[in-house]
C-alpha cells in the first residue's frame, strides 16, 4: 500500500448500487482465483441475517438506491436468502451472484412468482469460468462445469435468462472465440438467448497464489484522475454491506482500509484508491455492475436549455 | 393543453412525418423531441427539415452529441462485441450521410429543457436528468432512485427516451417519470408500429399520459434501408417488430418480452 496522502480520492457521487455480502466468505466451492478466498472453511465474514438486510433496505430509501446485489461466498448457502431476495424485490431491482450448483426448484419457483408480482427484474449472474470443463474445472474444481451447467438449465426451465460471468484466464485477443464457443454450448443446453459477461482477473486473495498479485506500480495516482470520468469506478456509486460493517466495494472487503462505517451515512466520504484492484476498476470500468446499468464514455452531464419556446 | 413528445428518430423520417401529422390531428400545441435523431435507418438528412418545419423543440441525445462533434462513436455504451459491431455500422453510415449544416445544428442542441405548462414543471432530457446516455429501464429503476433523480431537477414530471421502450411510473412521493418511447424502431413487441407520447395537462397542473402507436410506411423504410446497404438485421426489426441487435444491454425482464 502507498501513503494515503499520495492516493487519488473518489467521492461517493450517489449510492446507485447497494451490495449485500449475504453469505460472507462461505462458499461450497474453493475457486483458485477467488479474490476474497471464499471456501467452505473461510469464516472471515459471516452470514447476514434477514433483519440486517431489512434494516439496510429501509435505510437505503433515503439514499435513492437504484438496485440491489446479493453476493458471497455462495449466497444460496444463507438459509434466509430467498426471503431476502423476495423482500428486496419490494424495493427495487435485484441481482444475485451464484455458482448455480446448489439451486432448488422450490426456491426458483418462489422467486419467479415474487418477480412477477412487481415491476422489477431479478437477475441471476452465474459464474462459470469458460465454455468447457478443461477451462473451468482447474479453477473452480473438478466437476463444477457440469454442475453449473445443470444449474443454468434449471434457471432456464424456471424462465430466467441468466448472465454467465467468467473471469478471463485466457489472452484478451481470444475473447471473441471464447464468447462464440460459450454461446454455442449454452444453446445446446437450452439457453437460447445466452448472455455473457467477461470479467478481468482480480489479483487478490487466492489468485495471488495461483498467478501473482499486483505490482507496486499498479496504482491509480491523482494525476490519472484528471480528465477521467470517475463515475466509471464502482466506489463512486456503491457500497457493500457485510456482517462486519459496510465496505467500499465488493472486491476489497478483506483489504485494509476498505471498511467505511456501520451505517450508510458513515460511508458517505471519499475513498482513497490505494489498492492494486483499483487499477483494474480504473482500466475496465465498474466491472461488478450489470450491462443494463453500466454507462460508458463521457456523454455528459446535461446542460439545460431555456425551455421549450 | 396537449403536448407531444417524440424520442429516438434513428433516421426514420417516415415515422417522424406520420407522428407529426398524428400529433397535429390530436391538437398537440407543442411538439418536442428528446434526441437521437440519427442511427439505424436511411437518409439522416431527411429528418431535419421535418423537425424544423414543424417547430419541434429538440433536446440533444448522445448520438446527436457524437454526430455533432464528430466523435469516434455513438456513446450508446454497449458492452457486447456484437452490439458494438452493429452500433459501429450504424454510426459510420449516419456520420457520413449527415450534412455539415445538420451536424452543426445537432451540436448546438441543449442537453435538457426545463419548462412550465399550466403550473406543471417539466424537465426534458435524453437518458436521465444526470446523464445523457444513462439507461432508465423500467425493470431496473427503483422508485427511490427516480425520486432522487427527479428531486434534483426541481420538476414534477421528467420525460426521457434513450432505451427505446416506453414506460411511466408515479412514485410514492408523487413524482412521475415518463419514457416517451422512440419513433426509430418498434418497441420489441412484434408489431411494426412505433410509439410517441401525448401529455394532456389541465389547469392547475393535473395531467395524463397517453402512449400513442404510429403506423407508417415501414415497408418503404425497409426497402430504402436495403438499398442503402444497411444491415439485414436492422431491416428485420423494422419488418418484424422484434429487436435483433443491441440486446445485451436489456435487463432480463425486458429481454424476455422480445423474441431474440
Amino acid at each position: 500500500m502507498i501513503e494515503a496522502s499520495a492516493a487519488a480520492f473518489v467521492e461517493l457521487h450517489g449510492l446507485d448500487e447497494l451490495w449485500f455480502q449475504v453469505a460472507g466468505t462461505r462458499c461450497n466451492l474453493s475457486c483458485s482465483h477467488c479474490f476474497i478466498s471464499c471456501s467452505p472453511h473461510n469464516d472471515l465474514f459471516g452470514f447476514l441475517s434477514l433483519d440486517d438486510v431489512r434494516s439496510v433496505l429501509v435505510e437505503s430509501i433515503e439514499w435513492g438506491v437504484r438496485e440491489y446485489y446479493f453476493t458471497g461466498g455462495e449466497p444460496f448457502l444463507n438459509p434466509d436468502l430467498v426471503e431476502m431476495l423476495v423482500t428486496a424485490l419490494g424495493y427495487g431491482p435485484v441481482t444475485v451472484l451464484t455458482n448455480a450448483t446448489v439451486l432448488k426448484d422450490e426456491w426458483l419457483l418462489r422467486l419467479r412468482a415474487a418477480e412477477e408480482q412487481g415491476p422489477f427484474s431479478l437477475e441471476y449472474r452465474v459464474s462459470i469460468d469458460g465454455p468447457d470443463p478443461q477451462t473451468n474445472d482447474p479453477i473452480r474444481g473438478e466437476g463444477t462445469f457440469e454442475r453449473a451447467i445443470r444449474g443454468v438449465e434449471q434457471l432456464v426451465r424456471h424462465g430466467a435468462l441468466p448472465i454467465i460471468t467468467m473471469a478471463r484466464t485466457w489472452p484478451d485477443h481470444r475473447d471473441d472465440e471464447v464468447l462464440g464457443r460459450f454461446r454455442d454450448v449454452l444453446r445446446q443446453h437450452g439457453c437460447n438467448r445466452p448472455r455473457l459477461k467477461i470479467l478481468p482477473r482480480l489479483k487478490l486473495g487466492a489468485e495471488v497464489e495461483r498467478t501473482e498479485g499486483y505490482a507496486d506500480w499498479e496504482r491509480v495516482s491523482p494525476g490519472m484522475l484528471e480528465g477521467f470520468d470517475s463515475t466509471q469506478l464502482i466506489c463512486s456509486h456503491s457500497r457493500t454491506v457485510t456482517d462486519r460493517g459496510i465496505f467500499v466495494c465488493p472486491i476489497l472487503v478483506d483489504q485494509p482500509g476498505a471498511w467505511m462505517g456501520e451505517s450508510l451515512a458513515e460511508t458517505d466520504r471519499p475513498f482513497p484508491l490505494e489498492h492494486g484492484a483499483c487499477m483494474t476498476c480504473y482500466q475496465y470500468g465498474a466491472i461488478c455492475t450489470n450491462p443494463s446499468s453500466q454507462f460508458h464514455g463521457q456523454a455528459g452531464e446535461t446542460d439545460r436549455g431555456e425551455g421549450g419556446r | 393543453m396537449k403536448l407531444a413528445f417524440f424520442g429516438g428518430i434513428y433516421n426514420n423520417y417516415l415515422a417522424l412525418e406520420a407522428a407529426i401529422a398524428d400529433a397535429r390531428r390530436r391538437d398537440a400545441q407543442d411538439l418536442f423531441c428528446l434526441g437521437d435523431m440519427g442511427a439505424f435507418g436511411p437518409f439522416p438528412d431527411r429528418v431535419f427539415p421535418l423537425l424544423l418545419e414543424a417547430g419541434v423543440h429538440c433536446v440533444q441525445g448522445n448520438y446527436d452529441e457524437s454526430i455533432g462533434n464528430e466523435l469516434p462513436d455513438c456513446q450508446c455504451g454497449y458492452t457486447d462485441p456484437r452490439d458494438n459491431h452493429f452500433a459501429r455500422l450504424s454510426y459510420d453510415y449516419t456520420l457520413e450521410h449527415t450534412s455539415p449544416d445538420n451536424r452543426r445544428w445537432l451540436q448546438r442542441l441543449p442537453g435538457a429543457i426545463d419548462c412550465d405548462r399550466e403550473g406543471l414543471r417539466l424537465h426534458l432530457c435524453h437518458g436521465s436528468p444526470r446523464r445523457t446516455n444513462e439507461f432508465l429501464w423500467e425493470s431496473t429503476t427503483s422508485d427511490a432512485f427516480l425520486d432522487r433523480l427527479i428531486d434534483e431537477t426541481g420538476a414534477d414530471l421528467v420525460l426521457g427516451t434513450h432505451t427505446g421502450l416506453h414506460w411511466q411510473r408515479r412514485t410514492g412521493q408523487g413524482r412521475t417519470f415518463v419514457n416517451v418511447g422512440v419513433l426509430g424502431r418498434p418497441a420489441n413487441d412484434g408489431r411494426t408500429s412505433v410509439w410517441y407520447t401525448l401529455l394532456q395537462i389541465q389547469r392547475g397542473g393535473r395531467f395524463s399520459v397517453e402512449f400513442v402507436p404510429v403506423q407508417y410506411d415501414h415497408r418503404r423504410l425497409a426497402r430504402e434501408m436495403q438499398q442503402e446497404g444497411l444491415p439485414a438485421e436492422f431491416v428485420e426489426t423494422i419488418e418484424s417488430g422484434w429487436w435483433t441487435t443491441c440486446l445485451e444491454v436489456l435487463p432480463s425482464r425486458e429481454r424476455r418480452r422480445g423474441r431474440h
